[in-house]
């Protein structure tokens, strides 16, 4: 692996090839938000918290830092009016989901951000993605999947299969920024897990 | 029919098909598009199968059933040569006459003839009608000429030359010189150099190469990708496989819709045809290059036409785009370099092989090459699929080829690339159809889907339907798209509703500005494209519906 010298925020920062510009910038020191990055998941940039400039062959674009790889000679803003302005917006619009989230809630004070900005929605969920990842990537059960799309995508829980995985699991239960997720699992067992196999062995 | 192994042997069976054709012999093109077999052709064509059985004429007579002959609105079509008699809105009832009168008689059928609505002009021969007559139909104009599911007519009109030519007299970077040459730009929406694209993926490391027809056209008023696809599928097969020769590609994809079992139908006894002729397969008319296409077909949503979802569908995952920071021409499908082209790319290819970039490059404006397929619809009186060269003006194909607007209404604006396109006002009508120039005003090509709005049209009520469209079809991923476009939504909807807010146009530009900023995928990062066109052009109709 060959090393990579880029530029973060004025430092010189060296990294390796095949590294993300979130892994160089982590390593040295230099914080960048993020909500549905994992280091145990691969990168998703689903969120785009982690939005940062890039200047590279004389042009700056906006790119999601989770996903893109560390190139020679790369100059990386993780703070600039544009990137703030992003940051911002996106805050709010999930706050029109998940208002108390105290992860959004901290970073929201970062970023001055307005928690009434737009109109409440009824899902508590933010779709970052990361209990459906979790359980597939790392635990390869997906008991949790997405279902629709759009404006209507939400995570839902797989009866049959969370009926025989969950209930000594819940590993994704911690990761969750907005505690829907635990909601979203009581239904499911509320509603559709059959009365004996949701039990631990030793309650049959 | 045993493969063909050599040019020879091509060229030969195409001498044999030609001498069995007398060209005098009358043939009955009738149309079978998508448009014509929704307004009862499927009749019109049994009604000419039983006149030709009850006179006995099958010997002296041929009847194709044929792709989409363009003049949507006035179908079901039907095209009589050796004469090109065009008729249109045909019944069956009118087919013992048309028979009887222009097939046997070479008499033309007065009534059935175009008569122009405001000259009452008519028009009985194809190129004389003012729909057709300022097109250059390169690519759709072989529809009315051929059955689709046959390979005889497709070699018949010089099928499969370019591909002999490609193949045997020159070398996979001389085909691809001559694309580069050509100035082919992608058809698909972004007008990207299909020769750059190719290089890209001809020099990007690994063996194994693929090639990807785009004949996904997800968005609404397109038509024009599946217009020519279905009618003509062997032209677009010839330029994927000599493609692939330039990329040095062995496996295709044809990606399409699922929805369209005609277009089905044609694309499979197509592929079936050229596999069998030894056309598509190992060692390819005996020159030794293999290459074989697999058919994968959409999931329903428009997203999966985005190249890089459509690439992770081939893959059998869920059609989510995913960022492109490294070219899906050198990283695609499996990680593995993959050259995406549309449909009317593709269809592009045999021809410039065959008649040179120079010809090619000869066509169109100065960045702008060759010509463009347009779906023309809304309110304008010609409705249909459309041809003209790069260069032509909105005015000439709005009035003469569209015919002017409807009713003796007023045109207000055209809108072309759908939900991710752009509104231009009347004032730009002597804007020619140019990928930049047409970018540089608000409104860019994208696929080539173009929609005429006429004075009563609501440009708060076009950017709210579009804005609806498109919360049900992102893939719902990323957060600036899927929030970005709900909220839009919303505040979009009570500006139309007389309830604006104060405050809410410069809210709107900002979401605009996020979303097309942070967004993962070009859907994303162009959802809010009507929503700025409409307040840059129409901004008034916004200010009018916002209380003070």
């Amino acid at each position: 692996m060959s090393e990579i010298l880029l530029q973060i925020d004025g430092k010189e920062v060296k990294a390796t090839e095949g590294m993300t510009v979130l892994e160089a910038a982590q390593q040295a020191g230099i914080d960048i938000p993020t909500l549905c990055h994992h280091e145990k998941l691969e990168p998703y940039g689903g969120c785009r918290m982690c939005t940062v400039e890039v200047e590279t062959r004389g042009r700056m674009k906006t790119v999601a830092a989770c996903l893109y790889p560390v190139e020679p000679d790369l100059v990386v803003r993780t703070r600039s009016e544009l990137v703030d302005k992003i940051r911002k917006m996106i805050l709010e619009l999930l706050m029109a989901h998940a208002p108390d989230s105290e992860k959004l809630q901290e970073l929201a004070q970062e970023y001055g951000a307005d928690r009434n900005r737009f109109g409440k929605e009824s899902s508590f969920c933010i779709l970052c993605g990361l209990c459906v990842r979790y359980c597939a990537e790392v635990k390869k059960k997906h008991a949790i999947g997405f279902i629709n799309r759009g404006g209507n995508r939400e995570i839902a829980f797989i009866p049959e299969i969370a009926a025989k995985e969950c209930w000594n699991c819940k590993e994704c239960f911690p990761l969750c920024p907005t505690s829907y997720l635990q909601a979203a699992y009581v239904l499911t067992e509320a509603l559709s897990f059959p009365a004996v196999a949701s039990k631990s062995p030793a309650e049959k | 029919m045993p493969k063909i192994t050599s040019a020879a042997e091509l060229e030969a069976l195409r001498k044999e098909i030609a001498s069995k054709r007398d060209p005098d012999t009358p043939s009955i093109a009738v149309c079978a598009g998508a448009g014509c077999l929704g307004q009862g052709n499927d009749r019109v064509i049994r009604a000419f199968e039983e006149e030709i059985k009850k006179q006995s004429l099958a010997e002296k007579v041929a009847l194709r059933a044929t792709g989409c002959h363009g003049f949507c609105d006035r179908g079901p079509n039907v095209v009589i040569y050796p004469d090109e008699i065009c008729y249109m809105e045909v019944t069956p009832e009118d087919v013992p006459e048309i028979v009887q009168e222009t097939v046997l008689g070479k008499k033309v059928v007065d009534r059935l003839i175009y008569t122009d609505p405001g000259t009452e002009e008519k028009a009985a021969h194809l190129s004389d009608v003012p729909f057709y007559k300022k097109q250059v139909r390169n690519l759709i104009g072989a529809n009315t000429r051929i059955d689709p599911q046959s390979l005889e007519d497709y070699l018949a009109i010089d099928g499969y030359a370019a591909l002999s030519k490609a193949l045997f007299e020159m070398g996979p970077e001389e085909v691809l010189e001559e694309i580069k040459k050509a100035n082919l730009r992608g058809r698909g929406g972004g007008g990207f150099p299909a020769g750059l694209k190719w290089e890209t993926a001809r020099n990007a490391p690994g063996e194994e190469k693929y090639v990807i027809v785009n004949g996904h056209e997800g968005e609404p008023g397109a038509f024009m990708d599946r217009a020519l696809f279905t009618g003509n599928p062997h032209c677009v097969l010839e330029g994927l496989i000599i493609g692939a020769y330039a990329i040095g590609s062995h496996q295709g994809f044809i990606y399409t819709r699922h929805d369209s079992p005609q277009l089905i139908q044609n694309i499979e006894t197509a592929l079936a045809k050229a596999r069998e002729y030894g056309l598509l397969g190992d060692d390819i008319l005996g020159s030794g290059f293999d290459f074989d296409v697999e058919v994968h077909f959409d999931v329903g949503i428009f997203v999966s036409g985005e190249s890089s979802a459509l690439m992770r569908s081939i893959e059998g995952k869920n059609p989510e785009p995913r960022p492109k920071y490294i070219r899906t021409s050198v990283s695609g499908i499996w990680n593995r370099p993959s050259n995406l082209n549309n449909v009317e790319t593709w269809a592009n290819v045999a021809q410039i092989i065959n008649r040179g970039a120079d010809w090619y490059a000869g066509i169109g404006t100065d960045r702008s090459k060759g010509t463009k397929l347009l779906s023309l619809s809304g309110a304008i009186r010609n409705t249909g699929v459309v041809e003209v060269p790069f260069g032509t003006t909105l005015r000439e194909i709005v009035y003469d080829i569209g015919g002017g607007i409807r009713d003796g209404k007023k045109l207000k604006a055209v809108h072309f690339g759908g939900p991710m396109g752009g509104s231009v006002p009347e004032r730009f009508l002597d804007t020619p159809l140019d990928f930049d120039e047409m970018s540089k005003i608000g409104a860019p090509i994208g696929a080539g889907g173009m929609l005429v709005l006429d004075e009563d049209t609501n440009m708060v009520e076009l950017t709210r339907f579009y804005l609806n469209f498109l919360t049900n079809e992102s893939c719902g991923k990323c957060v600036p798209c899927r929030e970005g476009i709900r909220q839009m939504l919303k505040i979009v909807t009570r500006i139309r509703q007389g309830e604006g807010r104060s405050g809410d146009i410069e809210l709107l530009e900002e979401i605009a500005e996020v979303m097309g900023a942070a967004s993962l995928c070009s859907l994303g990062k162009t959802a809010a494209d009507p929503l700025k066109g409409t307040l840059r052009y129409f901004r008034d109709e916004y200010e009018a519906n916002i209380a003070e």
